[in-house]
């Protein structure tokens, strides 16, 4: 009797393909000519979205075109997805999707035929790469203007072009270097959505390299910490902003200096800044601290005009690791 | 599912780049180039000498009276060197942008950071080239031996020059090649195909300028090194068995050519990279 009940339906978007850390980086060092960009980087990539945050010359590109085999460290080694990139950087790269900084494209050609063209360079097949093309295009917001030279693509068209071309292939890992820079306000939300969808709803490994704070505290669920070509600090995002205790915004009426010495003999850490405002971090996870605060200035008989909760933001974690606070 | 959610599905097919990409890359070059009308027509005035030697055969193999026009191996050279003139213009059509174009819209990184090596980037240019190079070359050239043998009706004069396939072969492959790397390796240095285009000229005709006018002074032919044209020349004279031209030495101009084309590789594998490094 032939079986007639209902062939299982597949996940099209199952939880995870890679289950180890996406990307290792072990006492990596990389120069150019006498400068150090990277210096014995040690990081570790969790699957799922990653923020490689830092200021501008902190090493993120660097690191990333590192990974791509771009680069030679002068020591270290790194795996992506569990292969060695000294060993295996074409298999890596037949596995990755990377959306570089600047603009890039490859000229002469319209999108749909660019990201194909991206799609069998990646091994797909000719077929396959044009309706990946199609669907992919509509995906980014750009199924209008499929046909449209891209020399005439303006800055944010570029930016999705590009997002378009590294996920064709259905990578299992992306790279994404500032994916929103020289984009509009709505152009750059539309980005940022795309990018927490496809690392959340599609489940598409990501590292997302950006000096911007929000577009990395939207998009990613673990952060990376880059300065000065080292890593401050990483952790999930939740856990570094929630772990440390809170930060008061107090602005006193009395001697300033004195409370801020009182304050610090109580053990508390204290920042002056350029303004009357002083910032209390007040360690621990209890709602005690604006009262110890209140009771402090009282016992000092100091008039507090000023006391604001600051919600710890990826802001706080990144000025801490980079000893900015 | 909403619409917006089946934008990005999984891929579920078979994935075979490593190794396979620079086919990729030559096929998509070669289609873009013939898409090209005026591209086309030059490619076909590229087989006027060819139509015209055709006829020159056929009339020759017919009518005894033109007997003198009946081809010999020197013919074939002198075909080859007739079409030495559209090997440049395609050279500088074709290739000037090759990577000029790229290094301008920042696609080195683009290609790089697919399952493909800087070698693999740089055959696969070279191969639109050289396939181009090769059908205004060694195509009409072993097409005019076989006419010959199709319109005498007899193998005889293959027979007796058998030397001529292997000479055709070196001798086109010696032209192709050293037009085609040394075109690659400038448009390897420079954003502009424009700029790319007038220094691949300026290379062949300030070098010849050159030889010729140490000739002019010296009175001896020997500089010819001077020159890849030249050399060129040279080369071809010997592998047809023909007396040199000049007084250089067939080695030496065997030298200037392999070296100009090992030079250009070695220029190649050097500019071709994901990441432009300023130290």
């Amino acid at each position: 009797m032939p079986d007639l009940s209902p062939a299982p339906v597949q996940d099209p978007f199952p939880p995870e393909r890679f289950t180890g850390p996406v990307v290792v980086a072990d006492h990596l060092s990389v120069r150019y000519g006498k400068n150090v960009a990277l210096n014995d980087v040690t990081a570790l990539f969790p699957p799922g979205a990653v923020g490689l945050l830092g200021p501008n010359g902190a090493g993120k590109s660097t690191l990333l075109k590192s990974l791509l085999g771009f680069l030679v460290p002068e020591k270290g080694s790194m795996k992506v997805l569990g292969l060695d990139v000294a060993a295996a950087p074409l298999e890596i790269r037949e596995r990755i999707g990377y959306m570089p900084e600047s603009d890039a494209h490859i000229p002469g050609m319209n999108a749909v035929s660019f990201v194909a063209y991206c799609g069998q360079l990646s091994g797909l097949p000719a077929t396959d790469a044009m309706q990946r093309a199609h669907e992919v295009l509509y995906y980014v917001g750009l199924g209008e203007a499929r046909y449209r030279n891209l020399e005439t693509y303006s800055t944010g068209m570029k930016q999705r072009i590009k997002l378009a071309q590294a996920i064709v292939h259905d990578p299992d890992l992306l790279f994404l270097d500032e994916p929103t820079n020289g984009m509009d306000p709505k152009g750059r939300d539309e980005m940022l959505e795309l990018i927490h969808d496809l690392g959340h709803k599609k489940n598409v490994n990501l590292i997302l390299s950006s000096h911007l704070l929000p577009d990395v505290e939207y998009t990613c669920d673990y952060v990376v910490v880059m300065d000065k070509g080292t890593v401050a600090t990483h952790g999930p995002i939740e856990a570094l902003k929630g772990t440390h205790g809170r930060v008061f915004e107090m602005r006193i009426k009395g001697d300033q200096q004195r409370f801020i010495e009182v304050l610090r003999a109580e053990g508390y850490e204290v920042h002056d800044t350029d303004e009357d405002v002083v910032r209390v971090f007040v360690p621990g996870s209890s709602d005690t601290g604006a009262k110890a605060l209140f009771g402090l200035a009282a016992r000092e008989r100091v008039q507090v005009r000023h006391l604001r909760p600051s919600i710890p933001t990826l802001e706080d974690v990144f000025a801490r690791a980079v000893g900015e606070v | 599912m909403p619409i917006h959610d089946q934008g990005y599905r999984r891929y579920l097919g078979s994935r075979s780049a490593i190794g396979r990409s620079w086919q990729v890359m030559t096929r998509t070059g070669v289609m873009s180039m013939v898409s090209k009308r005026q591209f086309i027509g030059l490619m076909l005035f590229a087989w006027a000498p060819f139509v015209v030697r055709a006829v020159q055969i056929y009339v020759s193999a017919t009518f005894t009276q033109a007997s003198f026009l009946a081809p010999k191996g020197e013919t074939f050279r002198e075909f080859l060197d007739q079409q030495g003139a559209f090997v440049f213009f395609v050279t500088i059509w074709v290739g000037a942008g090759l990577i000029a174009n790229d290094r301008r819209a920042n696609a080195l990184q683009l290609y790089l950071s697919k399952p493909m090596t800087s070698a693999e980037y740089i055959a696969g240019k070279l191969a639109i080239l050289f396939l181009f190079l090769v059908s205004v070359t060694f195509l009409p050239a072993m097409m005019l031996l076989l006419t010959q043998a199709i319109f005498a009706g007899s193998l005889t004069f293959i027979r007796n020059n058998l030397y001529l396939f292997p000479a055709i072969t070196l001798f086109s492959l010696a032209q192709v090649l050293l037009a085609s790397t040394t075109m690659l390796a400038l448009s390897s240095m420079s954003k502009s195909a424009r700029f790319v285009s007038v220094m691949y000229a300026g290379l062949f005709f300030f070098t010849t300028a050159l030889f010729n006018a140490l000739r002019g002074i010296t009175g001896r032919s020997s500089f010819a090194w001077l020159s890849p044209g030249a050399s060129l020349e040279q080369l071809g004279d010997v592998i047809f068995r023909l007396p040199p031209r000049y007084t250089m030495s067939p080695a030496i101009a065997a030298v200037t050519v392999f070296v100009l084309i090992a030079g250009s590789l070695w220029i190649l594998m050097r500019r071709v990279r994901g990441v432009e490094i300023v130290t």
